[in-house]
């Protein structure tokens, strides 16, 4: 990790109260501490319901935080609410999930691309325009993309477009949650391919989100394994990989089946005698 | 960077014309033409009437219909046509300003406090139960009594107090769509809640706003009309509907014709307001209901050609196939004259990315194309069946007990208000492999949730789905799918909803299902992991066609094909030594 955090997340906690009368909240997230450095990709792996995605949202303030606290570049941010979290956008930016849900759709591409540029007022017309001009560019795609609607695009091609608003203005750090795991594998590789050329040109960290460790090895520097709301293994993405510690990792990475079908037959014969020793 | 092909070029907005189709239902396109036509002629009054609306002609009173009166005279003489068209200047105007007001309380209130939520929510809810629950009529009159005969002052009055009912739908849809993921990205991008109403909610909504004006103005009508009967809306001898009513029916023993010609257009008016807006929602739901193809026309089969069954001791075998969809182009071929053979107790893959025809492909085996969908060429077989061309009564009798189904999400395969065991007991006694008695079905049951390797079957049959876990749920598909002791068993993704540990658990009972009942697996799926890991054979179809087919070992080691080596290497292997970072 090099200088200072971008990212320094202490002791979160995400708690929802409960239906029914003096039921005890419903614990997501507990105790959760992680770093992100300049430029870094840290990748948040683990299975639904382990709490990830919601860890995503609460840095972005769209979940409310019971306890901890999100420092970004050094600054508390963890209730920040109104006019100051909207300022927040330069530096702190997200890739969605769903390509498909994550565009409006009665909005031409330009507009949408636009709207991170609205928060400053400072931009003349023809400067926004260059500028989305030079984004659709970085992204790969056409220049006339900005006044067409996002029913006309691929879902690699919508992500894209996402992935272009997430770098408008440069951000510090991008939370990406899931951003390929809606998209084809050969659409993923290329879109993970952007993502690693955008770090490079702009240097921005990515947290990045998903339920597949294969896709971790191969894109993010350190992981974070995670189960039912907090951390049980950290470590760089290879040695999570190649020698997981923790028994949850350990089932993790059994799991996973590699497009090999020998070694594949071998892995597996390993995950069931294990499977049967423990059982 | 790899390049990425040009979106089409066609420009079309993606925003719809809620009256789009409207002409082509005659009851609503009529009842348009009648409120439009209506209006104009009332906008246009002192072009069209024949007479000034106050002008007596004493000497024809109560005329009738005549060339100078073409409806005819009041007990003043006074022409009904010019005064009806007159007259109707402060019933529409007054219906106007209601729905003006309506729609705008009813619209930011909804939005403010649907967007907004907390506080600002609550204190909005609470006014609007208020406003409902006030008798507006009530309201309406005091106020009048205060702004005597002000036609203005009632209908703003009725308009608020009609705005809370429509308040409370926006506040609902506003709730739904503040959930959606471009609300979130819009937040993340720095918009403020101003500006997110503003582009984001407010055009999603004003879609949903002409249904209830229509019917509100319906409303609106009524009520000023009876304002104007009463006399407490417009001024004596100046004309209007209401008070045209109110006139015909002081001398209706006399002469009732009147009294039909003024309330038969009060009547005629507030019946067309309510159908446009009944047809309105109909279009909306229509168009809700018939996303994606605009057609729904099936496409015409080219009767299969008698292609001989092939002799390979295949349990499914599928020659020269091809598949097409009726779309606003005309047809277009999704599978392109495809051949595989499926062998007894084999695991096949069907392996694809998306739009490569392998859903469409198995869907078809078993008669579940989309109606706008149709084998266009060549057979498929199971065991000695032809299936293509076979009705359906004979297609429902081999669904299930010869050839069965996995779909990729089990809570939408299951319904959530039945047990589990109900719900396999109904599959059991249709497939008929067991006599319809209690205690056998129960037998079975417990056999086949064993089968698919769940502890406790007899807990798990007493429970509900939303009570289980996908894993489990995705078990109790593939027991149902059992229970017929089918041949061959289509899995359509049925892990990819699921998570790595569940996957892998659903893939050893496939392959467990395979080995002690013998039967064929066709496993459609885009992760070569899955493959590798669960298949004997595949095939690998890109854009319809089939490019590559062998056994695994030959596909993953040998592929000939540029498109599997692509998809190899795209597909991120956790047992990979080299990473893209180091």
């Amino acid at each position: 990790m090099t200088g200072t955090p971008i990212l320094k997340v202490d002791g979160l906690a995400v708690r929802y109260p409960s239906r029914g009368f003096r039921k005890p909240p419903t614990t997501v997230i507990e105790d959760v501490s992680f770093e992100v450095g300049c430029a870094e990709t840290v990748a948040l792996v683990g299975e639904s319901g382990s709490g990830k995605t919601t860890i995503g949202r609460a840095v972005l303030g769209l979940t409310p935080v019971s306890g901890g606290r999100v420092l970004l570049d050094g600054r508390d941010v963890t209730r920040l609410t109104g006019r100051a979290r909207r300022l927040l956008s330069s530096d702190l930016q997200a890739i969605f999930q769903n390509p498909y849900g994550s565009l409006n759709p009665a909005l031409p591409v330009g507009r949408t691309l636009a709207e991170p540029l609205l928060v400053d007022s400072a931009r003349s017309r023809d400067e926004v325009r260059a500028h989305i001009a030079e984004l659709l560019r970085r992204v790969g795609l056409p220049e006339d993309a900005a006044d067409r609607y996002p029913p006309q695009f691929s879902g690699g091609q919508r992500q894209r477009i996402a992935i272009a608003r997430a770098v408008a203005r440069k951000p510090k750090l991008i939370i990406c949650d899931e951003p390929t795991s809606a998209l084809d594998v050969t659409t993923q590789a290329a879109a993970l391919n952007l993502l690693s050329e955008l770090q490079d040109t702009l240097g921005c960290a990515y947290l990045f989100i998903t339920h597949d460790l294969a896709v971790v090895k191969e894109f993010a520097a350190r992981t974070l394994v995670l189960q039912h709301g907090r951390i049980v293994e950290e470590g760089r993405s290879t040695d999570v990989c190649d020698r997981p510690q923790h028994a949850y990792t350990r089932r993790l990475v059994a799991a996973a089946p590699v497009p090999d079908p020998v070694l594949q037959r071998r892995r597996r014969q390993q995950r069931t005698d294990v499977e049967a020793a423990t059982a | 960077m790899t390049t990425v092909e040009a979106p089409p070029k066609a420009r079309s907005r993606p925003r719809i014309n809620p009256f789009a189709g409207i002409w082509r239902r005659p009851v609503p396109a009529a009842a348009l033409v009648v409120v439009v036509g209506i209006s104009v002629a009332v906008i246009f009054a002192p072009l069209l009437a024949p007479h000034p609306p106050l002008a007596q002609d004493l000497l024809h009173t109560l005329s009738g219909p005549s060339a100078n009166h073409p409806l005819g005279t009041d007990a003043l003489g006074r022409d009904v046509l010019s005064r009806l068209l007159y007259g109707g200047r402060p019933t529409l105007i007054g219906v106007g300003l209601a729905v003006l007001v309506y729609a705008f309380f009813g619209m930011s209130l909804g939005m403010l406090a649907g967007y907004l939520r907390g506080w600002t929510d609550r204190v909005i809810v609470a006014v609007l139960d208020v406003m409902l629950s006030v008798p507006a009529v009530i309201i309406t009159l005091a106020v009048l009594a205060i702004f005597y005969q002000s036609n203005a002052a009632a209908m703003l009055t009725i308009g608020f107090f009609a705005s809370a009912g429509l308040a409370r739908i926006i506040r609902s849809s506003c709730i739904a769509l503040r959930e959606e993921l471009f609300v979130d990205a819009a937040r993340v991008s720095g918009l403020g809640p101003a500006r997110i109403m503003a582009r984001h909610i407010l055009p999603r909504l004003t879609g949903q706003l002409l249904v209830p004006v229509f019917l509100f103005s319906g409303n609106a009508l009524a009520i000023q009309t009876g304002l104007g009967f009463l006399g407490l809306a417009t001024p004596a001898p100046a004309p209007s509907w209401g008070g045209m009513v109110g006139d015909a029916a002081q001398i209706m023993q006399q002469d009732p014709y009147l009294l039909f010609v003024s309330g038969g257009l009060i009547g005629l008016m507030s019946l067309s307001f309510g159908l446009v807006g009944d047809g309105l929602r109909d279009l909306e739901q229509d168009r809700r209901q018939a996303t994606g193809g605009r057609l729904r026309r099936p496409v015409p089969a080219t009767a299969p050609e008698n292609a001989a069954k092939p002799s390979d001791g295949a349990v499914l075998a599928v020659r020269d196939y091809s598949i097409a969809f009726a779309t606003a182009h005309g047809p277009r071929t999704v599978v392109d004259s495809i051949s595989f053979s499926v062998r007894p107790g084999e695991i096949f893959g069907l392996v694809g990315e998306s739009g490569s025809g392998k859903t469409v492909t198995g869907l078809s085996l078993l008669g579940l194309l989309p109606p706008n969908g149709a084998v266009t060429s060549g057979a498929a077989w199971l065991a000695d069946t032809r299936l293509s061309g076979l009705p359906e009564r004979e297609l429902q009798r081999i669904r299930g007990s010869e050839i069965a189904l996995v779909s990729q999400e089990p809570m939408l395969a299951l319904d959530p208000y039945f047990t589990i065991g109900s719900q396999l007991a109904e599959v059991i006694r249709r497939t008929a492999a067991v006599s319809g008695r209690k205690d056998a079905v129960r037998e079975r049951i417990r056999e086949l949730l064993t089968s698919v390797h769940l502890r406790d079957p007899d807990d798990v049959a007493r429970r509900h789905p939303h009570e289980l876990s996908g894993g489990m749920l995705q078990r109790i598909v593939i027991a149902m799918a059992l229970a017929g002791s089918p041949k061959v068993l289509i899995a359509d993704e049925p892990t990819t909803a699921l998570d790595v540990t569940v996957q892998a658990g659903i893939l050893d009972l496939l392959r467990s299902l395979r080995d002690e009942h013998g039967m064929a697996i066709i496993l459609i799926t885009h992760d070569l992991g899955v493959v590798a890991d669960t298949c004997d054979r595949a095939i690998v179809m890109e854009q319809g066609r089939i490019v590559e087919e062998g056994s695994v070992e030959d596909i993953f080691y040998r592929p000939r094909h540029a498109y599997t080596k692509k998809l190899i290497e795209s597909t991120p292997s956790i047992a990979r030594t080299e990473g893209r970072i180091a």
